[in-house]
């Protein structure tokens, strides 16, 4: 149920575009205003939310260790799980960043007999690796519509991506991943019992959108051909400034503009905007030095205090008749 | 107090499969042995805490003042922007549900709300509602709620659900720390007045006496006299140690549960023999006799009132710098705030111990040095004779503690030490120590007597775990470096792995500690009588520790 409305809201943007489009001809809003405006929210919203975070402050040092802290020299600290300097945080937040380092450690509790055990469950990580980077990769290989000449990393990208040179036009490893990613990530919210019990609509929305591009995309390269051309020609318009109206594309391919900006105007406003997040998160980027460097709370302020003064008024009897020395006979 | 369930009824009552209702559709029931007693009025007012009144959790009217949902939202409001950690974790979780099974209280209880992401949810949703344009426009679609009295009771039963261990942050992919959610619950529920008598009771004698179990001054005297009375009846020697004395050159704090009931009191007996043994130049102190720190369960600010009367007493006494005892949540609070609230300690010196010219340059700053890194580079240094067999009727385990682990990381100095007192060693299951340790169940002052079921219930996994090398190697012995550890796992391990006992570190050193001038030790601490005869085995370990430092990737300097 709670994936009914987010794809009938999915359903309806595809409607919403074929309506506009194909009935209407609002070539323009689809193709102009409406890539723009969410280019404007994203980059607005983006910026916005980082700027808040990094504009509340960090009190307290709070990073999470997982591993030897660095004390006697003698014992061998984990500088990567546990840094201690500068350097090892970068490698830190590179491993979480890239490789997605704490989800790789992902074990199921399960009971079993009389024990308790732990297994390895690496799909939750293969999964988001899986989505993540051929993401990544379908972007990149998307810039040849936003230069006149091709960059060549990205014509060695699409050569890597289509190695397998399956079909005509060949067909992208990543457009294979990244649906099945999706799919995945989809079935372990319908599925999995305990993922089930925490997940809600805003979890289902993006994944139908994203599902909904890349399926868009797909029909568009594999099945129903639209002028490419024509798409490059609206692109490097909208990148130069100087947007223009291009006929004959096809729907399909508003559609796919159209989720892709729904997306993008989505993003800050929900929760991918994990992707800036992680770079801020204080468990993560600070290292385990709070012992040797002082760190200061901006807005620390005097509180009250019990003082020894007072605790020996309360106490003076008692502590000379325990032998305790005393400020004040 | 609840009766204590059954051991099999209670395992065969957790099951991981989620209920049909969706958990912000179900109701919180504030069950018997779940819950703690809230904070009474006397303990409210000795620190100025507001709305100071008695009430009963299991009543309907909890006596809240008229305006509570605006204190609360305002509350949310402050803290949104004085914390990174809390904005930024409502912002990013993608319930991805990493997580979900990490927590001790979710593995022995089942409940989702208590899988770390609900948990998180909890608070989320409210945030959501108050704070963000898509839960002000589309409400419950988009996870967002109104924070009403339902919502308000669930987040008191929810918030003292959890032991803040950091387990689930381990684990997330963006290092979401959900202690830092609950640390912030908390505070805001204490805006109404609406913590635990556990927790406050402690805090006002804390702030009054100088330590949790308001011990006044005559009374932690006469504790460690009883003490030293036990060790001269076990060793022959006469231990004078010393209190509020100027001029030492080092302070020490521990918790006071080491100065009150056993086990701790074992591990204290641990300490004193050491130091008298070492001649170290130190002293206890009546008004930093607290080295845990209740009111880090309370609010920050609670927290840095306990806390100042460490720095506080140090300058007083005119010490060089501060030891402090084995404790968790103390550690991490002199590890990762201390200096924060209460520094710069620039009065003091950069620890420096008088028996090895060891400089603690990882304590720069704080001037604060735990016991376990003393006592390890004492042994590195071959400077304590030691006779391990005289812990041979002991198969130790090593549980390591919530906040030394995650806070810390704490990791080596423990074994380290512990292979060179005792000969019969052996690891709990990987997932289940260092960074991915299980919390005794009872941290974070939810170690009351009115909770046992949940108590129990949080002590599952770890004691699983100990269960598992009982079954496997007979280990008898659950070493560990927490005073509310030795308290609590002790209760858990009587219900869940009968024959395991509990022992802080110490207790274990002062056990093989062979001491100039003692008589021959017939029985271990606790009047247990030793296995077999002492042997001249000070070599042994010599060779053990320049072995071990050696494996650790040290030169060997012993």
């Amino acid at each position: 149920m709670k994936a009914l409305l987010p794809f009938l809201a999915v359903v309806f943007l595809v409607l919403l575009v074929i309506a506009g489009v194909k009935a209407a001809g609002l070539y323009f809003v689809f193709g102009v205003l409406v890539p723009y405006a969410a280019a404007a929210v994203f980059l607005l919203g983006f910026v916005y939310r980082v700027v808040k975070w990094g504009k509340t402050p960090v009190p307290f040092h709070i990073p999470t260790t997982c591993g030897q802290q660095k004390s006697l020299p003698w014992i061998k600290p984990n500088g990567i799980e546990n840094p201690s300097g500068t350097g090892g945080v970068v490698i830190r937040m590179l491993l979480e960043v890239f490789l997605f380092r704490s989800l790789f450690k992902n074990r199921k509790t399960k009971m079993k007999g009389e024990y308790l055990t732990y297994a390895w469950a690496p799909w939750l990580w293969l999964s988001g690796m899986a989505f993540h980077w051929s993401f990544l990769f379908i972007v990149i290989r998307h810039l040849r519509f936003f230069f006149q000449s091709v960059p060549v990393p990205v014509q060695a990208i699409e050569h890597l991506d289509s190695i397998l040179n399956w079909g005509v036009p060949a067909l992208y490893i990543t457009d294979v991943i990244f649906l099945a990613a999706v799919t995945y990530l989809f079935l372990r919210r319908v599925t999995l019992s305990q993922v089930k019990a925490i997940t809600l609509p805003a979890d289902f929305f993006p994944l139908f959108l994203l599902f909904g591009i890349g399926a868009s995309g797909v029909l568009m390269r594999y099945y129903t051909r639209v002028d490419v051309v024509g798409v490059k020609e609206l692109v490097m318009g909208l990148v130069s400034l100087h947007p223009a109206v291009v006929s004959g594309i096809g729907t399909i391919f508003y559609i796919h503009l159209f989720l892709i900006s729904t997306l993008f105007a989505y993003f800050p406003w929900s929760k991918l905007v994990h992707a800036g997040g992680v770079f801020l998160s204080p468990t993560r980027n600070l290292s385990n030095n709070s012992r040797v460097v002082r760190h200061v709370n901006p807005w620390s302020y005097p509180v009250k205090v019990h003082t020894y003064e007072e605790y020996e008024d309360d106490f003076r009897e008692k502590m000379k008749m325990a032998g305790v020395p005393v400020e004040r006979e | 107090m609840a009766k204590e369930p059954k051991k099999e009824e209670l395992l065969q009552s957790i099951s991981y499969k989620a209920p049909k209702t969706f958990w912000m559709d179900t109701p919180t029931e504030i069950k018997p042995g779940m819950f703690c007693w809230g904070a009474k009025a006397k303990s409210l007012n000795v620190v100025g805490l507001p709305n100071a009144r008695d009430w009963n959790p299991t009543e309907e009217d909890w006596k809240l003042p008229e305006n509570w949902q605006e204190i609360l939202i305002e509350g949310l409001r402050e803290r949104l922007d004085k914390y990174r950690s809390l904005r930024l974790f409502l912002d990013i979780c993608v319930r991805c549900g990493a997580c979900a099974d990490k927590c001790h209280f979710y593995i022995g209880t089942g409940d989702p709300k208590n899988m770390p992401v609900v948990r998180g949810e909890l608070m989320r949703s409210v945030y959501r509602k108050y704070f963000t344009t898509p839960g002000k426009v589309f409400g419950k679609l988009a996870g967002a709620r109104e924070m009403d009295l339902q919502v308000l009771k669930e987040w008191w039963t929810y918030f003292f659900q959890c032991t803040e261990c950091r387990r689930c942050s381990v684990f997330c992919p963006y290092g979401i720390d959900h202690a830092e959610i609950t640390i912030a619950g908390r505070e805001l529920l204490n805006l109404l007045g609406l913590n635990i008598e556990w927790i406050q009771g402690p805090v006002s004698n804390c702030y009054m006496k100088g330590n949790h179990l308001g011990l006044e001054p005559q009374t932690i005297v006469s504790n460690v006299e009883f003490m030293v009375d036990d060790i001269e009846t076990l060793t022959g020697i006469r231990i004078n140690p010393t209190f509020n004395r100027k001029g030492a050159e080092i302070l020490f704090v521990t918790p006071s549960g080491d100065l009150f009931a056993d086990p701790g009191t074992y591990t204290c007996m641990g300490y004193l023999m050491l130091f008298h043994e070492l001649g170290l130049d130190y002293t206890w102190s009546t008004y930093a006799s607290e080295g845990g720190n209740f009111g880090f369960f309370t609010s920050n600010e609670m927290a840095k009132r306990l806390n100042a009367k460490i720095y506080a007493e140090a300058k007083r006494l005119g010490v060089k710098w501060i030891l402090g005892g084995e404790c968790g949540h103390m550690w991490r609070l002199v590890h990762q705030y201390m200096d924060t609230w209460n520094g710069p300690a620039d009065f003091l010196e950069v620890p420096k111990s008088p028996i090895t010219g060891t400089v603690f340059e990882n304590a720069r700053t704080t001037k604060m040095t735990h016991i376990i890194e003393f006592t390890a580079d004492l042994m590195k240094h071959g400077k304590l004779k030691l006779d391990p067999s005289r812990n041979d009727h002991l198969k130790v385990t090593f549980h390591d503690s919530c906040n030394t682990s995650r806070g810390m990381g704490v990791f080596e100095e423990p074994r380290f030490v512990l292979k060179n007192i005792c000969r019969n060693f052996y690891e709990m299951p990987r997932e289940t120590i260092k960074e991915q340790t299980f919390c005794c169940g009872s941290g974070s002052g939810l170690n009351a007597g009115e909770d046992m079921e949940l108590r129990l219930r949080g002590g599952l996994a770890r004691a699983n775990a100990v269960k598992y090398v009982h079954d496997k190697h007979d280990v008898n012995m659950l070493a560990n470096i927490c005073a509310i550890d030795r308290a609590s796992l002790t209760t858990s391990m009587n219900y869940w792995v009968p024959g395991v006992t509990v022992a802080g570190v110490h207790e274990l050193v002062a056990n093989a500690l062979v001491m100039k001038g003692e008589k021959k030790r017939e029985t271990d601490l606790r009047g247990e009588p030793l296995p077999s005869a002492e042997e001249e085995i000070s070599v042994e370990a010599r060779a053990v520790a320049q072995a071990e430092g050696e494996k650790l990737g040290g030169e060997a300097n012993v």
